[in-house]
């Protein structure tokens, strides 16, 4: 079997809680549902041997609906092949389905997800923050957090305060044109 | 060099016989080439301060070698790395239980400035929480710098006249 073959089982299995297949230079992303995301990673474990849970990440796209998206990858050590299954989570539930009883080590990746971006896993065993201090008021990697960060105080355990940024974050033009238009410059602060 | 704190001559020559000092030179002697570091590698700047401690470099040359990893023994804390806020307490409260004399060294760009992480995570210098007696610049600084940088701790600590101050505090107290 490989990642197609593998795809293509999932997509005849749970034909109702797939939303969306992309094959991208080989490799596989696959929208599933919130509701069946536990299902579907329980069976690609079983049934599949998806043995390595390689990370499970979280994204923000500020303005679309569903906001968040966690995207879990995984691979089977077994066979040698690679699927990413993403699943969004909406602004008001930020809410997904802990694979912790899967792979444990969906346990500080999640932790992680929950730290930066403030979204919880449902059934995880130690849902409290992993980078970031208990306690810090922020979710740090939503886009609506300032890069230059925010003042908070919690007395003898840690305190922040905005950073000077400059007249930054200077960011890179991505494109194919002279170097200094690509180099990092500063553009119009989103906050 | 103030002229009230003469450099202290050490003739072993005349081993055995007296020596005339100042109460302040002789200490200051003593503490400045006896320098115990507690080394408070937080990032890429640790490697390069382990660099200094290993053989090519040699910091026993200066009498610096002995890291200790007691805060109780030592006297000059190098934070060589990144300080982020949830780490900028616990080096607070380390240098706090550090014994009296005590000097800091920030070492590298993110211990003096917080670097190029201008970040929410990041502690933009350690000098906010910590009096800071040297600042060593680089990213990492050459353990060449961070030598240096010790030197001049030990020039600085030369300069220092504890005990008249410690005698002027004295009788302003007892006046
Ligand atoms: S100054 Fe440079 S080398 Fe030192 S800790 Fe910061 S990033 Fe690392």
């Amino acid at each position: 079997m490989n990642s197609n073959e593998a795809a293509d089982t999932l997509g005849v299995k749970f034909e109702h809680s797939i939303i969306s297949t992309v094959n991208f230079r080989n490799e596989i992303s696959i929208e599933i549902k919130l509701e069946q995301s536990f299902e579907i990673l329980s069976y690609c474990k079983e049934k599949l041997d998806f043995d390595y849970l390689v990370d499970i990440t979280a994204v923000d796209n500020l303005g679309n609906e569903p906001r968040y998206e966690v995207v879990y990858e995984i691979y089977s050590y077994q066979h040698g092949y690679h699927l990413r299954l993403k699943t969004g989570v909406t602004e008001s539930e930020r809410e997904a389905i802990s694979v912790v009883d899967l792979w444990p080590t969906a346990n500080w990746h999640e932790r992680e997800a929950y730290d930066m971006l403030g979204i919880t896993f449902k059934g995880h065993p130690d849902m409290r923050r992993i980078l970031m201090w208990e306690g810090y008021p922020y979710y740090p990697l939503r886009k609506d957090f300032p890069l230059a960060g925010k003042t908070s105080e919690m007395p003898d355990v840690a305190f922040s305060e905005p950073v000077p940024l400059n007249g930054g974050p200077f960011v890179t033009s991505p494109c194919s044109a002279s170097t200094d238009k690509r180099e990092p410059r500063s553009r119009e602060f989103i906050s | 060099m103030p002229k009230n704190t003469a450099p202290v001559a050490y003739d072993s020559k005349i081993e055995g016989n007296v020596t005339f000092t100042k109460l302040d030179a002789a200490i200051n002697w003593m503490r400045s080439n006896s320098l115990w570091p507690m080394p408070m590698g937080l990032a890429c700047c640790g490697i390069e301060l382990m660099a200094t401690g290993a053989s090519r470099f040699d910091i026993s040359r200066f009498g610096m070698e002995v890291m200790r990893f007691s805060p109780r023994q030592s006297d000059v804390m190098i934070v060589a790395g990144t300080v982020t806020y949830k780490m900028a307490l616990a080096v607070k409260r380390i240098y706090d239980q550090m014994a009296e004399p005590k000097w800091v060294i920030a070492m590298g760009a993110c211990a003096s400035s917080g670097g190029m992480y201008r970040s929410y995570a990041v502690l933009q210098g350690i000098d906010q929480l910590l009096p800071v007696d040297v600042y060593i610049s680089g990213c990492p600084p050459r353990p060449e710098a961070l030598l240096e940088g010790l030197m001049k701790l030990q020039k600085k600590i030369e300069t220092e006249q504890s005990f008249v101050e410690q005698k002027k505090a004295l009788l302003s107290e007892l006046s």
